[in-house]
């Protein structure tokens, strides 16, 4: 059965367990309910979750594939989609809704030409919506990799996305 | 030192946000630079709440209040007000656009709020536990472990009548004797630090302003239950206090007040950081202990509750972060000085994140019993822009509407469920004349039925007919029938579904069906959305009359739909028309008319 698995592993791509996740996983493996503080540091390091790397963990924290791919595919923050270069998400928790997130989202759609949830095809930038990210004071509210952008107008877009590209 | 000032910096999200370690290291130089070095201190705390204003500095002793500060405005704080001892007027917060308000205790915003949960938030440095300690920390952990028994911890909670801050109200000294009373050696404290209204942060701020509180608080409760081991399940969205949270752990276990024997004595206790991964079901208590065993997180039916079978089947005490800040302090004051706070069903205060269309949002604690008039008006300081009020939401998905008539009604528990609402976690958000009604609840119903976790199906599938029908009358092809058929739906999946996310998806809907029938009428019957929102019902016409021909609104047309030439009235192709109204912003000489 686990040659049969990590025969399909290896056929699924090519990214791995670096040596520091499998120590982190090797280290969460005795304590019951790791699955998910597992893809956790997974995602935080390849930014996304490889289908490869999924299968892995499963092998290497014994559990079936099935029951790590139920887990990444039930909560929002895990994807299986490589991000773009820089990340762009949109608030679209109640506040930033009602001060014209959606908005920022089509304007962001018309200057970088791909849809909300997918990836410029230079891989440059990444837009999502996103709930609530506890800046309701400044909505309507984007991130760029984490940096918070707040009181925006659509005008503003072109301006924070000259910041970024490129870099 | 008898002239030491202070100089205190937010260095909550929100204020973060705004760069605000540049300021802190601005104002460094410039005390330095001054040579003030010796007397003033510049400190970063956590959230101060005035969040529409930050960044925030306040200067203590004289507790004087900088508004929207900005790097470039260091200096003037340091040689204006610190070295030749006068306020800086441009940056105090100016309210009536005539009377500078330095102080403050002179601010609206802060005058009617009593700070319980928040009682550190703005005050101390988060990262600090001396400065906790400082403020009274871990005097109650210390009050609790050397002079009380468990039954006398409940019996305080029981005469402070703290009832759970996370939503459901349930008492919590009930919740921590039904827990005390089970008989296992293993038992667990959580804290529900999931916060997934979306549109509110009360939760978030506590974390990072005052995560010491939290600790100590979950300490107590595991000398009371009788259990060893803490976890706090906390959104991984939320990575500022999750930082915050683990410092503080490390640095309780440094002083000896976390882990083997506390405080010299036979108690033991361990906390550990379990990270959600963006679902609301987790924040209801069975689906957050599926989460935490690494499950997907499906709620069960209860009972059996937590307090008898919860993580790993053990007995469990799950609490809300506000829950636990409110409890050091009862320890220390006592329950009946709670008491003494809020409304006859509901004692001690309440945190909400005031947000949406009023002038001051940001976070504030007010009394139970305050008047939701009260909080938009007088500490909001009434709509933005001049506009009509229309409705104030609380309770987020899982509450209602509550219209203009209703504004004086006292927030409690009941009160609050009488108007169809709930007083929910503690988002409030303001809407006005531009909102509307049907758009919001759309908006709501719409984030429930995607946060169904699919298991049971009145939540599933009722959720999803709700919204066909309320999308169907957003578009002009709703019918009467369809509000009957609507309110039927509502009443069975309140009743049937499995967990309280199903059981409120409806009450967004029941509350405008309610308190806004003119308003969806209008819609129903004259295919009209007074607030301009539901964009199938609006159209865009250029008026022949008043357009000059200047071609600004085609420039500016997404889809290409407007034609005319140069110097001629141009028309609006409505078949391709997507209602963005970017031609009506783009019109200088309102040509454009939205009917
Ligand atoms: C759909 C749903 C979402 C919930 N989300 C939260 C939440 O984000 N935070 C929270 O503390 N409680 C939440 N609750 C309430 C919890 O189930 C539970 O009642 C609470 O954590 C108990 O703590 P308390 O007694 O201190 O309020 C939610 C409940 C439901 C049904
Ligand atoms: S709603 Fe956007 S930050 Fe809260």
């Amino acid at each position: 059965m686990s040659e049969e698995r990590s025969q399909v592993a290896g056929s699924a791509g090519d990214e791995k367990l670096t040596p520091e996740l499998v120590a982190f996983v090797e280290e969460w493996k005795p304590q019951p309910g790791n699955v998910i503080m597992v893809l956790h540091q997974v995602q935080e390091h390849f930014g996304y979750i490889p289908r490869s790397v999924a299968f892995e963990v499963a092998e290497r924290l014994d559990v079936p594939v099935a029951k790590v791919y139920g887990v990444i595919t039930f909560y929002h923050f895990f994807r299986m989609v490589r991000p773009g270069r820089h990340s762009i998400a949109v608030c679209m928790g109640t506040a930033c809704y009602l001060k014209g997130g959606q908005d920022l989202i089509n304007e962001l759609e018309m200057l970088l030409g791909c849809s909300n949830g997918s990836v410029t095809d230079d891989g440059e930038f990444g837009i999502e919506a996103v709930r609530c990210i506890g800046c309701c004071g400044l909505a309507p509210v984007l991130t760029v990799d984490g940096e918070v952008f707040g009181n925006l107008t659509a005008d503003d877009l072109p301006g924070i996305l000259a910041q970024y590209r490129g870099k | 030192m008898a002239n030491q000032k202070y100089l205190l910096v937010c260095s909550g999200e929100s204020c973060d946000a705004d760069k605000n370690h540049l300021l802190q290291e601005a104002l460094q130089r410039e005390v330095a630079a001054s040579g003030l070095g010796a007397t003033v201190q510049v400190v970063k705390t956590g959230c101060f709440g005035f969040c529409a204003k930050g960044p925030v500095v306040k200067i203590l002793p004289e507790e004087t209040l900088y508004v929207e500060v900005q790097p470039s405005d260091a200096a003037a704080i340091v040689q204006e007000h610190l070295v030749a001892g006068k306020p800086v007027a441009r940056l105090c917060y100016d309210q009536q656009q005539s009377k500078l308000h330095a102080k403050l205790e002179d601010i609206d915003f802060y005058q009617k709020q009593v700070r319980i949960v928040l009682r550190n938030c703005g005050v101390i440095d988060p990262d600090s536990i001396d400065e906790y300690i400082t403020r009274d920390g871990y005097v109650a952990l210390e009050k609790v472990l050397f002079e009380m028994t468990p039954e006398d911890v409940i019996t305080e909670l029981r005469k402070s009548d703290l009832r759970g801050r996370g939503g459901a109200g349930f008492p919590t000294w009930r919740k921590w004797e039904f827990t005390r009373q089970v008989t296992n050696p293993e038992k667990y404290v959580m804290c529900n630090a999931d916060e997934g209204d979306p549109g509110a942060y009360m939760d978030r701020s506590t974390l990072e302003g005052d995560p010491h509180s939290i600790l100590e608080a979950m300490m107590i409760a595991g000398y009371t239950c009788g259990s060893s081991k803490g976890i706090i399940y906390i959104r991984a969205e939320y990575p500022l206090a999750i930082a915050r949270l683990k410092r503080a752990i490390r640095q309780a276990k440094e002083y000896g007040l976390m882990g083997d024997q506390v405080l010299g004595t036979d108690f033991c206790f361990d906390i550990e950081i379990r990270l959600g991964a963006g679902a609301f079901v987790c924040g209801e208590e069975t689906a957050l202990i599926a989460s935490t065993e690494g499950s997907r997180g499906m709620p069960r039916p209860r009972p059996p509750f937590p307090a008898v079978k919860g993580l790993w089947d053990k007995p469990t005490v799950i609490n809300n972060v506000e829950t636990y800040a409110s409890i050091p302090v009862i320890i220390m004051k006592g329950g009946d000085w709670y008491a003494r706070i809020g409304t006859e069903t509901s004692k001690g205060t309440k945190v909400f994140a005031l947000t949406g269309k009023v002038k001051n949002s940001g976070l504030i604690e007010v009394p139970m019993g305050t008047t939701l008039r009260e909080i938009v008006f007088g500490i909001g300081g009434g709509i933005i822009g001049g506009k009509t009020f229309k409705a104030v939401q609380t309770g987020g998905p899982s509450g209602g509407l509550i219209p203009e008539e209703y504004l004086d009604t006292p927030i409690d528990y009941e009160n609050l469920s009488k108007l169809g609402s709930i007083v929910g976690s503690g988002g409030m958000i303001v809407m006005d004349e531009d909102d509307c009604v049907l758009d919001v609840t759309k908006f709501y119903l719409d984030f429930s039925v995607d946060e169904s976790c699919g298991k049971c199906a009145p939540c599933r599938i009722g959720g999803k007919t709700l919204l066909t029908l309320l999308d169907r009358i957003s578009k002009g092809t709703g019918t009467e029938d369809d509000l009957a058929h609507m309110k039927q739906l509502s009443v069975a999946m309140q009743r049937a579904s499995l967990c309280g996310l199903g059981q409120t998806t409806p009450n967004p809907v029941l509350s405008i069906i309610r308190h806004f029938e003119d308003e969806l009428n209008n819609h129903i019957q004259d295919r009209h959305c007074p607030a301009g929102k539901c964009t199938a019902l609006v159209r865009f016409e250029i008026d022949p009359e008043a357009c000059i021909g200047c071609t600004v609104c085609a420039r500016r047309c997404p889809v290409n739909c407007i034609a005319g030439d140069r110097k001629l009235p141009h028309v609006i192709d409505q078949e391709r028309c997507v209602k963005c109204g970017a031609c009506l912003e783009a019109c200088k000489f309102n040509a454009v008319i939205k009917s």
